[in-house]
């Protein structure tokens, strides 16, 4: 396989973005990456994206993206991994390049969120879980999590602080951070007394509903060069699937697909654990946050929650995480999401990343994990500095 | 959505009469029912019933929640582990949501659980019911 570089990255605003549609929202994102990385043209394009089909009504986004950024005639077409949309657009846009198939591909995600009712957005995102045996039975997302988030503070004591702790960072982080949908910090007292959504979560603990996109230009490390522009290398690209139904599951307290994907990234990657310094999560819920960074095996079972209490993930914790402000405070247009969070790590491992977010310690290896439903997928990627 | 009504009856036999697969080669049992044993990848199953009683291994109060279930909310939703080891989502009725916990002993019953689709269909399935009630 080839070395494999990001050169260029773009996002659009995020938020409620009324004035902008789906393939306007792409199209602000695409343009920017392509600006950015300073390429003439693209051999080829993927674009996650979770349900737009049922958010405002359209698939077949890889031929109507092609055509509104202005490139007729592009190989496109869309990958689809639940909220791991935009890892897995990432991911194919990878193999493309290393295979040798095609120089210079864009990896994009997209979501419009907006358009339609809370109740059809719901129901949307309802979709990732069993919609026979789950969602037919009254499940929601973050009913789901919330079942995860009692049976971890059942067995291992994770309590309503720690919880609050993850919220607390990442908004704070986020403040950091331009496009962010929710650019402001919070208190614990804020987190702890927003409406209960499923007991334990409460409203800021969960994730917003945004309208965004991201993207990245992958290509080859001797394009790159060429380019004279900051890349990044990516090393690793993992993988992991598990049942799609929570109580299918062993162990409800961690996500077996993380484990997985991590597993298989790092061993492509060649690096230990300890290599990576900083990571982007998928915290679509607080508590995701914390079995996420248990599942990598990063902290033991049960001890996650109490390390971000101690303030270990923060901007200038020994495993800064979420530096981007996270789902929560960035917001999660689903399909954008994946996308991203490699943005991010390419910002961070760039000297990039806007405000006082970027990390001093000029980190050289980063990472992004995404997931799908419930824990039922996950993409994680590791990148590293270029020369 | 239309739903077209085979794709109700056609999960009767495991909604209704909570029919599940049992594996000969590893003696599994799965629910709802599969053609695959996933860890063996055996195909050789026979039906079997699962008990009817069990206890909750976690749970949640749905507060907020779209359509009609918003018209229900709050409701309980909990995994329930059940005497034979197999483990099934359902809501949690006929008790008080506050007084719903882990480690709590359930009993399935047949319940209508909600109207799916435009056309109103009337769905029923499972609920778990504190096993005093």
């Amino acid at each position: 396989m080839r070395e494999v570089c990001v050169v260029g990255v773009g996002m659009s605003q995020w938020g409620e973005i009324w004035r902008r549609s789906l393939r306007q929202l792409f199209v602000d994102a695409a343009s920017d990456a392509i600006k950015s990385s300073g390429v003439d043209h693209l051999d080829g394009l993927y674009v996650g994206c979770m349900s737009s089909g049922l958010f405002v009504g359209q698939e077949h986004l890889g031929a109507l993206m092609a055509d509104y950024l202005g490139m007729r005639g592009l190989p496109a077409c869309r990958v689809e991994s639940a909220c791991a949309s935009g890892g897995m657009a990432v991911r194919s846009a990878f193999f493309e390049v290393a295979s040798g198939a095609s120089d210079i591909v864009m990896a994009a995600g997209v979501e419009k969120m907006t358009d339609c009712s809370g109740d059809d957005a719901t129901y949307a995102l309802a979709t990732a879980a069993d919609q026979e045996y789950e969602v037919f039975n009254g499940a929601t997302f973050p009913g789901l999590y919330a079942m995860m988030a009692h049976a971890h503070m059942d067995r291992y004591g994770t309590t309503r602080e720690m919880l609050s702790a993850v919220s607390v960072k990442n908004h704070k982080n986020g403040s950091m951070n331009p496009v962010a949908q929710y650019p402001f910090a919070i208190t614990r007292e804020t987190v702890e007394n927003s409406v209960m959504v499923a007991d334990p979560l409460r409203i800021m603990d969960c994730s917003p509903i945004t309208d965004g996109a991201a993207a990245v230009i992958v290509t080859t490390e001797e394009i790159a060069k060429k380019l004279g522009k900051p890349y990044v290398k990516i090393i690793g690209s993992g993988v992991g699937t598990d049942t799609i139904q929570l109580c299918q599951r062993d162990d409800m307290t961690t996500i077996k697909a993380a484990t997985i994907a991590f597993e298989k990234a790092l061993k492509m990657s060649g690096k230990k654990l300890d290599d990576i310094t900083f990571t982007e999560v998928h915290d679509c819920f607080t508590i995701a946050e914390i079995v996420v960074l248990e599942s990598i095996g990063k902290y033991q079972p049960g001890e996650a929650g109490k390390a971000i209490v101690a303030g270990e993930t923060a901007l200038d914790g020994s495993f800064p995480v979420n530096t981007s402000g996270g789902l929560k405070s960035k917001g999660h247009p689903v399909g954008a999401t994946g996308v991203a969070q490699v943005v991010e790590v390419y910002k961070q491992l760039t000297g990039q990343a806007e405000g006082d977010r970027q990390l001093k310690n000029s980190p050289k290896v980063g990472m992004a994990q995404n997931m799908g439903g419930s824990g039922a997928s996950s993409v994680v990627h590791i990148m590293e500095v270029g020369s | 959505m239309t739903m077209f009504s085979s794709r109700n009856w056609r999960e009767y036999p495991q909604r209704y009469r909570l029919e599940a697969s049992k594996f000969k080669k590893s003696g599994k049992t799965y629910f709802p029912p599969r053609d695959v044993d996933p860890e063996t990848g055996d195909t050789e199953k026979e039906t079997v019933i699962l008990p009817d009683t069990g206890k909750i291994i976690t749970y949640t109060v749905i507060r907020v929640a779209p359509g009609q279930w918003g018209d229900m909310s709050p409701y309980g939703l909990a995994v329930a582990e059940l005497t034979d080891g197999t483990r099934l989502m359902a809501q949690v009725t006929d008790c008080d949501v506050e007084e719903i916990k882990i480690g709590m002993e359930v009993r399935i019953e047949f319940r209508r659980i909600q109207t799916e689709s435009h056309e109103g269909v009337l769905s029923y399935g499972y609920k778990f019911v504190p096993k005093w009630y």
